[in-house]
């Protein structure tokens, strides 16, 4: 064994992490060159002299009698965001178990790569895209939102099930074939109480997500409180956007809480 | 060692003729379950009233979107795509942006935002709640927010997206940060490091590949996001989505989605796959 | 009667899990299989109900050739086999009492059982497999809320509630402290004792077999290498079947609080 030579160490991977790092730093610097003198990044005003229009947006609503009186149709405008997330993630929670057994390696067999390909290519969607084509296709209104909603929820929730599925006790199915049940029943007593708690759960924490969602879709004419927010925008109302605003964070802060509360106590 | 009990428990010695059925679930489960269900059905019921969408009418519904899709959107203005490609390139550099910026600035709000980093009750507390808050309120909010502040343009974008990964981005962070090995921690306490000693040698080696992770997941989101800014106003390609959408070029809505598809598919890719060596 | 006749397996990948076995088991006995790990046991035992299939030879329960079943007839004969793991192989989330039930899916029509419509027969019948393994009063509690003990036991009243003619028991005490292993031994022999039903057993710990088998079955790489009543055994029958001299581990020891 030779001596070590302390004064003439070299770390081995020295020149490989060179390497990365020089490819990673031109890389991104071409891409920063690009973002900079591409996109044209000036302001029209500057943000510094936004604190009467936050004032106005987060302070006025709260003291205003005409917005006061515009509250309850506000909230009927939630509770119908509300419901198109409602409508949709259950929707998708129920169609995501068919796509979701069929994606998993251990239930779909050679038929596992359509249902991944399935849910890849609708995740790979941007939800607002759906949106559109729903609104092209079945006219404005809730109903566009909820398709919407429920398809990209079964991209979501059909990933997440068939992981569930695929991390079931296996032991468990052969040991109840063992005793001569049938598929059926193999299913029912031996799939379904090891995922139900987890579907049911993750179904849960899509809905939050959908709220959020769902309360944007107006904007693109699927239901909802965004259709009189952005309307409310384009007038430079900016009172009753707050106004909206602070209906939607208590509303999407109180399902959330409630949410999560149900979420700890199943699995 | 369990004891093995020989008194005879209320059934007692289940005498085959006896005439009290004996339930497989007991009633109060069977009742809370039936109540759930029916709270479930119930509220499913009222939803699709208060959104008008049946299941009658879903189904009824599916021939419409497939004949809009087949004779409609098939075949996309291919001629369209050099129209397209600007507003895109704008649609990226929005998102690469306002996650660049997120980045960096996340990285001390995680720290306070960890509760094993920040001692500090009160600023714990309040941190958390700002960040909350700040989760609940959509992008396309913020970007009427910021279009109004800064006007219309790309920047209200890069603006709206910075808030709106900044409050992912934490959250992800600040979760990973709790969960590191106090060990090194200590020990740099213990040979008198400072806090930023502490954060800088004991916590940021220990959450950099899940935080290069979580920078590029959130690229993902920003890059979906931003698609649709352009409708609030805040640039990229959703403002000529909407141009031809009130135009009902449907043949031209097609390439901008097939285009939007084809970029979103590989971004996530090369995202996905660098992630999936990181951790 | 169980009767293995030039019976050979071998897996998809090559490997021989079982080498020519011919073996004749009566009914009421309490057969016992000894070996070291990856000697075949497991194999072996679940050839029986071919939770894996032997590719060569018969194997004959009460003179029918079951390797040639039909699916159909394979589902008839695997509910009268009740079958007892290692890992208990319990739903965690399901009750006990749901749990123990699942021994009557073969007996019940596929509509009844999704309905959970047992007949109250089964469900006294679940309930009194559970009070003779000593765990009724927790009927209605969650599985996975039990000690290993009691889920081990759970498990065994599963099978008990099939009214197998033959239970077959997987490594059954591998995973429980000496005391506990010695109960659940003594509950599968007093099942054998009463019911006159047919154990074979698959166990590691050579002093649990000398005391509670009938006859003893050795395998090595596997071939049977030993057979013969749990009398003429000693330990150094053991070491001629494992190959090596007996070790500690090889024991579990007494039931210091029977």
């Amino acid at each position: 064994m030779s001596q070590l030579d302390i004064n003439n160490m070299k770390n081995p991977k020295r020149a490989k992490y060179w390497w990365t790092f020089t490819g990673v730093t031109i890389f991104m610097a071409v891409l920063y060159y690009v973002a900079f003198t591409e996109t044209r990044l000036q302001a029209q005003r500057s943000i510094w002299e936004s604190g009467p229009l936050l004032k106005r947006f987060f302070w006025d609503p709260f003291f205003m009698s005409e917005i006061h009186a515009k509250i309850p149709e506000y909230f009927g405008y939630m509770m119908e965001t509300v419901a198109i997330a409602y409508a949709g993630t259950l929707m998708g929670a129920i169609l995501a178990i068919p796509v979701g057994f069929l994606a998993a390696r251990n239930v779909g067999g050679h038929f596992t790569f359509v249902g991944k390909a399935i849910l890849n290519a609708v995740r790979a969607f941007p939800e607002i895209l759906f949106a559109i084509i729903f609104v092209a296709a079945v006219g404005m209104g809730p109903f566009a939102g909820v398709l919407a909603i429920s398809i990209n929820s079964i991209g979501m929730l059909g990933k997440l099930y068939s992981e569930v599925i695929e991390s079931i006790d296996m032991e468990i199915i052969s040991t109840l074939k063992a005793t001569g049940a049938s598929k059926l029943q193999v299913l029912v007593y031996g799939v379904i109480p090891q995922v139900i708690p987890e579907f049911s759960s993750y179904a849960l924490y899509r809905y939050e997500i959908d709220v959020r969602s769902s309360s944007v879709l107006g904007i693109v004419g699927a239901g909802g409180i965004g259709a009189p927010l952005i309307l409310a925008a384009n007038q430079r109302n900016f009172e009753e956007v707050g106004m909206m605003l602070f209906i939607i964070v208590l509303t999407v802060t109180v399902i959330d809480l409630i949410s999560t509360n149900i979420r700890k106590r199943l699995v | 060692m369990v004891a093995r009990s020989k008194k005879t428990t209320w059934w007692v010695t289940l005498p085959m003729n006896n005439t009290k059925r004996i339930p497989i679930i007991p009633l109060k489960q069977k009742i809370f379950a039936l109540v759930v269900l029916l709270i479930v059905i119930g509220l499913y019921y009222l939803a699709s009233i208060a959104t008008n969408s049946s299941p009658e009418r879903l189904i009824n519904g599916i021939p419409h979107i497939y004949y809009f899709v087949v004779d409609d959107l098939i075949p996309p203005n291919w001629s369209y795509y050099s129209r397209v490609l600007p507003p895109l390139l704008e649609t990226w550099n929005i998102a690469l942006l306002s996650t660049s910026v997120a980045v960096v600035f996340c990285l001390p709000i995680s720290f306070l935002a960890a509760g094993n980093i920040n001692k500090k009750a009160w600023l714990y507390q309040i941190v958390r709640f700002l960040l909350n808050v700040l989760r609940t309120i959509p992008d396309m909010i913020l970007a009427v927010m910021f279009v109004a502040m800064v006007g219309i343009g790309a920047l209200a974008g890069v603006y709206a997206l910075f808030f709106f990964s900044l409050g992912i981005l934490v959250k992800l962070v600040s979760e990973t940060v709790e969960a590191i090995d106090p060990g090194p921690l200590e020990a740099i306490r213990a040979t008198g490091g400072n806090i930023f000693q502490i954060i800088c040698f004991g916590a940021v080696p220990q959450i950099l590949p899940q935080y290069v992770s979580y920078s590029l997941y959130v690229l993902e989101i920003n890059v979906r996001a931003s698609l649709v800014l352009g409708f609030v106003g805040a640039g990229g390609i959703g403002l000529i989505l909407r141009q031809q959408m009130s135009l009902f070029n449907y043949g031209n809505i097609a390439m901008i989605i097939f285009i939007t598809f084809i970029a979103v598919t590989i971004i996530d890719t090369i995202s996905t796959s660098l992630r999936k060596r990181l951790v | 009667m169980i009767e293995f006749r030039n019976v050979s397996l071998t897996y998809p990948n090559g490997h021989q899990g079982l080498k020519n076995i011919n073996l004749e088991i009566k009914e009421g006995e309490f057969v016992v299989i000894v070996g070291l790990s990856g000697a075949g046991k497991s194999t072996l035992i679940r050839s029986i109900n071919q939770m894996v299939k032997p590719t060569e030879g018969e194997l004959l329960i009460d003179g029918e050739n079951t390797l040639k079943f039909s699916d159909r007839k394979l589902r008839k004969f695997r509910r009268n086999i009740g079958m007892i793991f290692q890992n208990y192989n319990l739903v965690k989330r399901s009750s006990v009492l749901r749990n123990v039930l699942a021994g009557r899916l073969g007996h019940t029509g596929t509509l009844r059982s999704i309905l959970s419509l047992f007949s109250q027969a089964d469900v006294r019948l679940a309930l009194h497999s559970l009070e003779r393994v000593g765990i009724a009063e927790k009927a209605y509690i969650r599985a996975d809320q039990l000690s290993g003990g009691q889920q081990q036991r759970v498990s065994i009243a599963r099978a008990l509630t099939q009214q197998p003619k033959l239970i077959l028991a997987d490594e059954p005490v591998a995973s429980l402290d000496p005391p506990t292993s010695h109960a659940v031994m003594k509950d599968l022999q007093r099942i054998n004792k009463e019911d006159a039903i047919t154990m074979v057993v698959n166990l590691h710990a050579i002093d649990l077999s000398m005391q509670y088998a009938d006859r003893i079955i050795g395998l090595r790489n596997g071939e049977v290498v030993f057979d013969g009543p749990a009398s003429s055994v000693s330990e150094k029958t053991f070491e001629d079947i494992y190959g090596r001299p007996i070790k500690e581990d090889d024991l579990v020891g007494d039931a210091s609080n029977e």
